[in-house]
């Protein structure tokens, strides 16, 4: 099982930012601020961009392709599988995800397996398979073949959960220059910054790549209600099993005189 | 109308929660029970994680439980005396519960000790009052009072020192089955979400040979406090009750246990009993085929650290 552990050794894209490029990417988003509030049931963003010749005049040569990978706030995880003891099920193995993204969604114009080879995904972590997701194993950190089975029913849980996504028809071409992007951000989302990388490929490599950010905040009384649970533990207590003794009392003056 | 909750961190639909709370409330009111068993599984079973329903629901158990005692104290129907000596050991069993809950949560085993302990009390005390209350109504239809005087009244229990004196309840009893009673109510409500009303009042007639009349305004009363005290706790230590929740359940809680009590107080009864058995087993089953039969996944994910 070692031996198919690619080991955790993160290999930084060098973009080679002296040579020349043909193209530049400009992205606008339709919103960089989600704010969470009591009727908050999840917003579609709309993240629109341009390519243009750089420097100007130069020649564009599409047809292009384009991915979105969106990554919410990082998080610890622990993937737990039940087994069979004693004749009743219980969580038995378990792995743990360090530092994983809370929310991924990989948007494109077409499958990402179609727009480049496997080892420049591999590389550039484009698509759920290939998004590096470091498993505690013993001391190390490191990722696992794709079809490890914890792998697999971690990936399978968040896209049930809907946080995570691969979503090959979200990135639509309006022209062969300008797309737009749909980025879904469901209800369930934690709270935080959420950064987008835009890479744009032509003939199976990556010419160009941006980046840009959006922010999931609770506002108002939900940021109240949360800060204050987390902060003031024993007063959010105390104020809650008071509210029950209001309610309760009131309840009984209110049905008291029949 | 679908609502936010800011613990749970998931919307929620206001009127489904609130006529969950009104059915419970009515269930809870009907039997003199906080219907906690009822509702952490319900809440569980609408998406809300086990550990912040069983957090959130002490809360509304000690609203709708307060309600009543309100209504018992106004008819004299509970002993003051008994319930703060049941309580001083309650808050002991409550605090453990606390503990425990904490580090089976780290344990990864919660889960299975919520679902355990839920087969185990639910069925074992489901069975009893199921077989105890069939055969009240045999003897009924027999001719016979339902109520047989309390049979031979002096147990070994009655042999154990420090014996007191509950004026109320006209009882003379040791303070050690007192004080264990209230301990494991105290422990099994905080780790299971329940009040533990229904475990409660059988143990109050059967051990300690309280009343009828005393006994379930000083349930309540127990309850009120143990659950009070968890709300208080788990706050402080695991951060997850959610108030937005508590609210709605609440109030759906209290209006449905004042209709609850006045069906109640037109049966019979035995009949009471039986049904609060049947409903009690009933779950308890339900909990077993969950235990037993192969999960539909078996892999689940829980949260471990932020960054």
């Amino acid at each position: 099982m070692r031996r198919l552990l690619i080991t955790f050794a993160f290999v930084a894209m060098v973009v080679d930012t002296h040579t020349a490029r043909a193209e530049r990417l400009v992205v606008s988003l339709s919103n960089h601020r989600v704010a969470v509030t009591s009727n908050f049931t999840g917003e579609e963003l709309v993240l629109f961009g341009t390519i243009e010749p750089q420097p100007a005049g130069s020649p564009l040569r599409p047809p292009y392709d384009l991915v979105v990978t969106v990554s919410g706030p990082r998080l610890t995880l622990r993937a737990r599988r039940k087994e069979r003891m004693l004749g009743i099920w219980v969580n038995a193995d378990s792995r743990e995800f360090v530092g994983v993204p809370s929310y991924l969604a990989v948007l494109s114009n077409r499958p990402v397996n179609n727009i480049a080879n496997q080892d420049t995904l591999r590389r550039l972590q484009i698509g759920l398979d290939n998004f590096l997701l470091p498993q505690r194993i013993g001391a190390d950190l490191a990722d696992t073949v794709r079809d490890e089975p914890f792998r697999r029913a971690f990936v399978r849980l968040q896209t049930q959960q809907k946080l995570y996504r691969e979503s090959p028809t979200a990135v639509t071409f309006l022209t062969p220059t300008v797309f737009r992007a749909a980025i879904p951000i469901p209800a369930a989302v934690p709270t935080g910054t959420y950064n987008i990388d835009v890479e744009l490929f032509a003939n199976g490599t990556l010419v160009t790549r941006t980046n840009s950010a959006l922010e999931v905040i609770k506002t108002g009384f939900e940021q109240y209600v949360a800060d204050a649970a987390r902060d003031h533990g024993l007063l959010y207590g105390t104020v809650t099993a008071l509210m029950a003794l209001v309610i309760g009392w009131f309840a009984s003056v209110v049905f008291a005189r029949d | 109308m679908q609502i936010y909750l800011p613990i749970a961190d998931l919307p929620v639909n206001v009127f489904l929660v609130l006529g969950m709370g009104l059915a419970v409330g009515y269930i809870s009111g009907m039997f003199g029970i906080g219907g906690g068993f009822l509702m952490t599984p319900l809440l569980i079973f609408i998406g809300i994680s086990p550990a912040v329903a069983v957090a959130t629901v002490s809360s509304h158990i000690a609203a709708s439980s307060f309600t009543g005692a309100i209504s018992y104290w106004r008819k004299r129907a509970l002993d003051i005396a008994l319930a703060m000596m049941l309580l001083s050991a309650g808050i002991l069993g409550t605090a453990t519960g606390v503990w425990l809950f904490t580090e089976l949560r780290a344990l990864d085993q919660l889960d299975l000790m919520i679902g355990l302990s839920y087969v185990t009390l639910l069925t074992v005390v489901g069975a009893m009052m199921i077989y105890e209350s069939v055969r009240a109504i045999m003897r009924t239809r027999h001719g016979m009072p339902a109520d047989l005087r309390r049979p031979g009244s002096h147990t070994w229990l009655h042999g154990l020192p420090f014996k007191l004196r509950f004026k109320r309840s006209k009882i003379y009893v040791s303070a050690i089955p007192v004080w264990a009673i209230g301990f494991v109510i105290g422990f099994v409500g905080a780790i299971m979400g329940i009040g533990g009303g229904f475990l409660l009042v059988p143990m109050l007639i059967y051990f300690l040979r309280v009343p009828t009349a005393t006994v379930i305004g000083t349930s309540m009363v127990l309850t009120l406090v143990t659950m009070a005290s968890a709300t208080v706790m788990h706050a402080a230590t695991n951060h997850l009750v959610d108030a937005v929740l508590a609210l709605i359940l609440m109030v759906g809680g209290v209006i449905g246990a004042q209709f609850g009590a006045r069906t109640g107080q037109k049966m019979r009864g035995e009949r009471l009993r039986l049904l609060l058995g049947l409903l009690v087993f009933a779950v308890g089953c339900r909990f077993a085929y969950e235990l037993v039969v192969r999960p539909d996944d078996l892999y689940s994910l829980r949260y471990v650290a932020g960054e």
